[in-house]
């Protein structure tokens, strides 16, 4: 390894990142417009709830019960007769969740003896939308019910009291502006450097290096640096529209999070490496690059799956994707500080995920035209 | 000029399934992402571990604790003599949640008081969460109706709740279905981003152009080899949804293909207009990510379409991928009629016919 | 005085194909090495071998004393190498380009200023230091991938085909630098397709399927033609039907077309009856003149192909009843504020060979796009059998072939299904289809490579796939951009005898070229530099042109050297 060599060659890649539109683009540019769509996209939180009531009892307590219904918050009710008005509706997603009150409604809450009954029918080819759309329809008959039969009737509320660390008003947005940023920063990262030893090969200037005494190490350590530095840029950018504009606070230290950063772009650019090493020409490259960027970062990383609720062997693959460990760092840095001994386990993994793909690009990278 | 398209047709054909490493991209994938995905991507939550502090150690107390340590979603539960070491466990995502049960609760509980019990749950972990507390909601509300039951003779009152559909929630119904046509999307979008980029490159652009082939003729060649790999990658996953993972088909296959024939057609529209637009492989390499992730998450596949701001509503409209989502869910679980297919299939017609003029057009527009 | 470089039996094999065998040469200090041999003869592969890039699979290579299997570190150190296509960062500036070789060879402080200012000097690149590589003409890319190969003060340079796609001026200016060079006590090998450049080495290895034929100073070899070189000149009647038929003759080894005039090689100890008779026939007569290298190359490769063109044969007479095939009328092309081509007007009538010629980015290509309706003019009008082809329809365009640089085949299909996709997408049909095919491949001998994709074809086959693939439908227009480039001697020879026979049956030709002895076979040559239109006359009238009292017998090369520097002069004058 020689100082001044590898010097020459990150300027060298440098003035190319400067001269080249597309990496500042991908560097600047694409981070906000992604991150944009997943934070706004990506909503787990179920609000308003479109309910379709079937009222079909006249008596006071249907009635009470429809004007707690409308009364609830979450819940925006669209009122009918027939529960036929809604069967097209649920299929259409006009509503999602429907409830029906039945004729003998009020008959029953006057006689102790005949349970009191409702119907709630979900859309359930939206598993868990249904799950979260009845929990709501439920929990507000419950808390009706409990006013309604008055004290003596009443049941004793046993009463579950949840308590969120590090996001007590439950936003998902701030659980998912982090992880966002984490898919976000695994396709940059992938991105800027995927072509980049495939394009040297293709534009013939590989075989004019080679010939120098410049070796391997040098010259793919002198890629790393400037997309580095881009990369560093991508995630101070995406932090600061995080904070500000999504209002995700930033518990850690701005230094924690930068160093979470630095050490996850040393996989996500590694895999990119890797991937224009081995690639025969660009087009290759750019396939491999979407598979194995894109997708497994989105569904395996535990941005929106919970990876302990996978089966075990797809668990062992999650293992491998630098996202995930970037994506659990993030989340705490954000959301619950420099808290060291969770972040330290991921910052190793993504040391050791990094070590290998470079490694491997090391030893798959050709010395000779042979 | 028909003449002429038949045989860019072949041509396209040809240089898609040459190609060994293709050929085993187009019909290899779509299976390993199935299963890895299908079993990956589910919303239930299973193998959770909690904490609990029974400051309590009385019979209601322990008898919620037992339902919990007897649920199927927990795996592990750790006992802690206080509260001071839960934040440990929770910081360092050890636990997802701790449940705290104070002294007074078996008393309290007995004597019909109000009772509550404390949850703390990893809020970083805030989706996997919400689903686990609402599995101890339900065994909570279990406990209260026997309690009822026991003290009174009042009947319970009761929710009969449906599931049309699904009748057990199964999320594998929901993400398989989904798959076939998610599958489909990628492999159409990034041939078609990249098809006529790689022509300009390598210069065979020109000599298709001096060619008596007309440009809409060289553009609706260009189109095949991505619907192909779409249709390809789609039947793949919806055989192995139908018969390997025995999700339930209601609709009419004929008419599901028909619309994934017409879905795969417009997102090859859409990547061929970019791709006209483009000089380098490079570029159609970024186009590729900056459009197919926000059409991605705009398409109801991660979140319901219905949770997204109205702005993100809007722009699903000209997402082809939303309107198949829906037709595929429809035509596998619901017995989608045709005239409820028709209303998401004229959109995906009216984006492929647009696109594909774009695409003439910019291609026209660059050779002046 | 140990030589720079030994190569001692060296040999390489790929798989199951040998590229190189018994290769034997040394190759000393301060002397100029051509390289030269067709296509696929190993002449890249030796090169690598030589840069240390890759190592013999027999036999043994050294550098300077070290060897390239075992000191590729070393080796490094003290070459300088210019692979194809200049190896240059087409997004960096020609400094930064400097910059980063000169670092990479460790080059600092005063060394490192004398050299810049050297190279700089010695390549007159001084004056665009601050320009984008990519934004230089090809000539200039050439000059500074010298100058990078320079960076190293290298005891040996190793250029691989630094002139391929270059125009005849930059080609002489890199010429006369690397002589300098030599002088210095360097040791140079260049290889190249261009046998006048080999012509001027002092040493010369000729390749042939990766074994050594040759090697010493290329007069040795010429000698060897001594008396067998004539002219025949005062053709009447074609000179190309002269020719075709000559190359047929036993005693013909090989022959050109030269402006009017027709260049033979005549066989050993040759029986000329025939050939006397033949031009008889013509009213010509032979006139001895000097051998050339490219003679003696082509006699040692087993002499050049026949005359005659079955593809040209098989084909009936063009009908067309307009005179005119190709017309421009006073075409302009603006790119911004850039003209690209200004005011460019000519004819090309039916059954000429026009060839279009210029420097690197002087605006050929742009008006050849511009005919083809590959591009909008700005202002005026191109029409190719009348018609406007960027808005023509396909019955139209089915009227000309098109082969475009590069031969931009389909690389992912195989020559069979290129065959099929071009027939077809030209409208042929059916048995027809099936026989025009079948002809192509029989005619140039494409059975062995039907099921290969062109890109691993030979260079010389993947020229042949392209002109079938172009002449299937009989075009009455064929349009060449730089068909040759790259290609070897022979293999252009038999190119242009297809052309020759192509244009007897009245098909017209419009060609770009950078071999100035193939502009000595068109009926008529338009010069373009700086976007202009500067000379458009026959070869022999523009060699005539530049004639003088110091040139009494200019070439081709010549008169578009001259011509060119005078409009570069008068224009640089009418800036002051």
């Amino acid at each position: 390894m020689n100082g001044r060599r590898l010097k020459a060659m990150i300027i060298k890649e440098g003035w190319q990142v400067l001269r080249d539109p597309s990496a500042l683009l991908v560097a600047f540019i694409l981070p906000p417009i992604l991150l944009f769509f997943f934070s706004l996209g990506v909503n787990l939180d179920v609000k308003d709830v479109k309910l379709g009531l079937v009222l079909e009892s006249d008596g006071p307590y249907a009635r009470d019960l429809a004007a707690a219904f409308a009364g609830t918050p979450y819940l925006q009710v669209h009122p009918a007769r027939n529960r036929k008005a809604f069967e097209h509706g649920l299929v259409n997603a006009d509503v999602q969740v429907i409830a029906v009150i039945p004729k003998d409604f009020d008959e029953r809450m006057n006689d102790p003896h005949r349970a009191v009954q409702i119907q709630v029918i979900t859309n359930g080819s939206e598993p868990n939308s249904a799950n979260f759309t009845a929990a709501y329809v439920q929990g507000t008959f419950s808390r009706w019910l409990a006013e309604a039969s008055g004290p003596e009737g009443a049941s004793p509320p046993l009463e579950l009291q949840p308590r969120f660390w590090f996001n007590p008003e439950l936003e998902s947005r701030q659980v998912v502006v982090p992880g966002a940023i984490a898919i976000v920063m695994t396709i940059i990262g992938t991105l800027l450097t995927a072509m980049v030893i495939a394009r040297e090969w293709e534009r013939g200037t590989m075989e004019a290096l080679m010939s120098t005494p410049a070796t391997n190490a040098e010259i793919i350590l002198s890629k790393l640096l400037p997309y580095f530095i881009l990369g560093m840029c991508a995630i101070s950018g995406c932090t600061l529209i995080a904070t500000t504009l999504f209002g995700v606070p930033l518990r850690g230290d701005i230094s924690t999070l930068l160093l979470v950063g630095a050490v996850f772009l040393f996989p996500a650019l590694g895999q990119g490496m890797l991937i224009s090493t081995l690639a025969p020409n660009q087009f290759v490259a750019a396939q491999i690059g979407v598979m194995s960027a894109f997708l497994p970062a989105l569904l395996l990383s535990g941005f929106v799956f919970e990876i302990r609720s996978m089966p075990e062997p797809v668990q062992w693959i999650t293992a491998i994707i630098p996202a995930r460990y970037f994506v659990a760092s993030l989340q705490t840095v954000f959301l619950a500080g420099d808290l060291w001994e969770d972040l330290i386990p991921n910052l190793l993994a993504l040391f050791s995920l990094g070590t290998v793909l470079f490694s491997l690009t090391f030893f798959t990278s050709r010395r000779t035209l042979d | 000029m028909f003449g002429a398209l038949r045989y860019t047709v072949v041509k396209e054909f040809i240089v898609l399934f040459r190609d060994p490493a293709s050929r085993a991209m187009i019909l290899g994938m779509p299976v390993i992402q199935l299963l890895v995905f299908s079993l990956a991507a589910t919303m239930e939550v299973h193998n959770v571990s909690v904490a609990v502090v029974n400051e309590d150690g009385g019979r209601w107390s322990r008898e919620f604790v037992q339902r919990v340590e007897a649920s199927s979603f927990v795996d592990k539960v750790i006992y802690l003599p206080s509260l001071h070491s839960v934040e440990q466990l929770i910081d360092t995502r050890n636990v997802l949640l701790a449940i705290d049960i104070q002294a007074d609760f078996s008393r309290d509980v007995a004597a019909g008081n109000p009772a509550s019990i404390q949850v703390l749950v990893d809020g970083r972990r805030a989706n996997a969460g919400q689903v686990a507390l609402s599995y101890l909601q339900t065994i909570a509300s279990e406990l209260q109706f026997e309690l009822l039951a026991q003290r009174t003779d009042i009947a319970p009152p009761e929710v009969q709740l449906r599931n049309w559909f699904n009748p057990n929630l199964e999320y594998r119904w929901f993400i398989v279905p989904a798959l076939v046509a998610t599958l489909a999307f990628l492999p159409a979008m990034s041939i078609s981003i990249l098809s006529v980029a790689r022509d300009r490159e390598l210069g065979t652009l020109d000599q298709l152009v001096v060619s008596p082939v007309s440009i809409v003729g060289i553009i609706l060649g260009k189109a095949l080899p991505p619907v192909l790999a779409g249709m390809i990658s789609s039947s793949i996953v919806f055989l192995l949804a139908v018969f390997a993972f025995q999700v339930p088909f209601t609709g009419n296959v004929l008419m599901l293909f028909l619309a994934i024939l017409v879905f795969v057609f417009s997102c090859s529209g859409i990547g061929l207009a970019i791709s006209a637009g483009c000089n380098t492989q490079q570029q159609a390499l970024m186009s590729l990510f900056t459009f197919t992730v926000p059409l991605f998450i705009t398409s109801g596949f991660i979140t319901p379409v219905e949770n997204m701001p109205e702005a993100l509503q809007h722009f699903s409209q000209i997402n082809p991928l939303k309107h198949i989502l829906i037709i595929v869910h429809g035509c596998f679980l619901q017995a989608m009629t045709a005239a409820e297919v028709w209303h998401h299939l004229w959109p995906m017609i009216l984006i492929g016919t647009f696109t594909v003029s774009v695409a003439s057009a910019v291609l026209r527009w660059r050779i002046q | 005085m140990n030589p720079a470089i030994e190569l001692e039996s060296v040999g390489k094999h790929f798989d199951d194909t040998i590229a190189l065998q018994n290769i034997e040469a040394s190759i000393y200090q301060g002397t100029l090495t051509g390289l030269v041999g067709p296509d696929g003869a190993g002449k890249t592969t030796l090169m690598r071998i030589m840069a240390a890039l890759m190592k013999p699979t027999t036999g043994r290579a050294s550098v300077a004393g070290f060897d390239v299997s075992a000191h590729m570190v070393a080796i490094h150190e003290l070459i300088g190498y210019m692979p194809q296509r200049f190896g240059l960062y087409e997004d960096l500036s020609v400094k930064q380009n400097l910059d980063l070789y000169a670092d990479l060879r460790g080059l600092t402080g005063r060394v490192r200023q004398e050299t810049f200012a050297r190279l700089l000097a010695f390549t007159k690149l001084e004056a665009f230091t601050r320009r984008l590589s990519g934004a230089l003409s090809g000539g200039m890319k050439q000059k500074l991938g010298l100058a990078c190969a320079l960076m190293a003060r290298p005891k040996v340079l190793l250029l691989d085909e630094p002139s391929v796609g270059v125009d005849p001026v930059s080609r002489q200016e890199l010429w006369q630098m690397v002589q300098e060079l030599t002088s210095e006590g360097m040791a140079v090998v260049w290889s190249t397709a261009y046998l006048d450049e080999a012509e001027r080495c002092e040493d010369v290895l000729v390749l042939d399927h990766g074994q050594l034929l040759y090697t010493g100073p290329p007069k040795n070899l010429t000698q060897r033609l001594d008396g067998r070189s004539y002219l025949a000149v005062e053709i009447a009647g074609d000179r190309r039907r002269l020719l075709t038929a000559a190359l047929d003759l036993d005693c013909v080894r090989d022959g050109v077309i030269q402006g009017a005039a027709v260049r033979l090689v005549l066989a050993e100890h040759a029986e000329t009856e025939a050939l006397e008779k033949l031009l008889l026939q013509y009213g010509a007569h032979l006139q001895a003149v000097a051998p050339r290298f490219e003679d003696a190359f082509i006699d040692m490769l087993g002499g050049g192909p026949g005359g005659y063109s079955e593809v040209a044969e098989r084909m009936p007479p063009i009908t067309d009843s307009r005179n005119i095939m190709v017309e421009c009328r006073h075409l302009t092309k603006r790119f911004g504020d850039f003209t690209a081509t200004d005011d460019v007007s000519f004819t090309v009538g039916k059954g000429e060979i026009f060839g279009l010629l210029g420097p690197n980015g002087a605006g050929k290509s742009t008006t050849f796009k511009m005919l083809c309706g590959l591009l909008k003019p700005s202002s005026g009008s191109a029409q190719v059998v009348g018609l406007d082809l960027r808005i023509a329809g396909a019955d139209a365009k089915r009227q000309l072939g098109y082969m475009a640089q590069k031969f931009s085949l389909f690389g992912l299909m195989t020559v069979q299904q290129n065959l099929a996709f071009f027939s077809g997408v030209y409208g042929l049909k059916g048995r027809e289809r099936q026989q025009r095919i079948r002809e192509m491949v029989e005619v140039f001998e494409l059975t062995p490579y039907l099921s290969q994709s062109p890109d691993v074809l030979p260079l010389g086959f993947k020229q042949r796939l392209a002109l079938a693939c172009a002449l299937m439908h009989r075009p009455k227009v064929l349009f060449l951009d730089e068909p040759t480039s790259g290609v070897d001697p022979q293999t252009r020879r038999e190119f242009w005898t297809h052309i020759t026979g192509l244009v007897s049956k009245g098909v017209t030709i419009m060609v770009t070229t950078h071999f100035m002895d193939e502009a000595e076979y068109c009926d008529r040559v338009a010069l373009v530099n700086q976007s202009q239109l500067i000379a458009l006359d026959t070869p022999d009238a523009l060699k005539a042109s530049v004639a003088g009292p110091e040139l009494e017998n200019p070439t081709m090369e010549d008169a578009f050297i001259r011509l060119v520097e005078a409009q570069n002069a008068r224009l640089a004058e009418d800036a002051a």
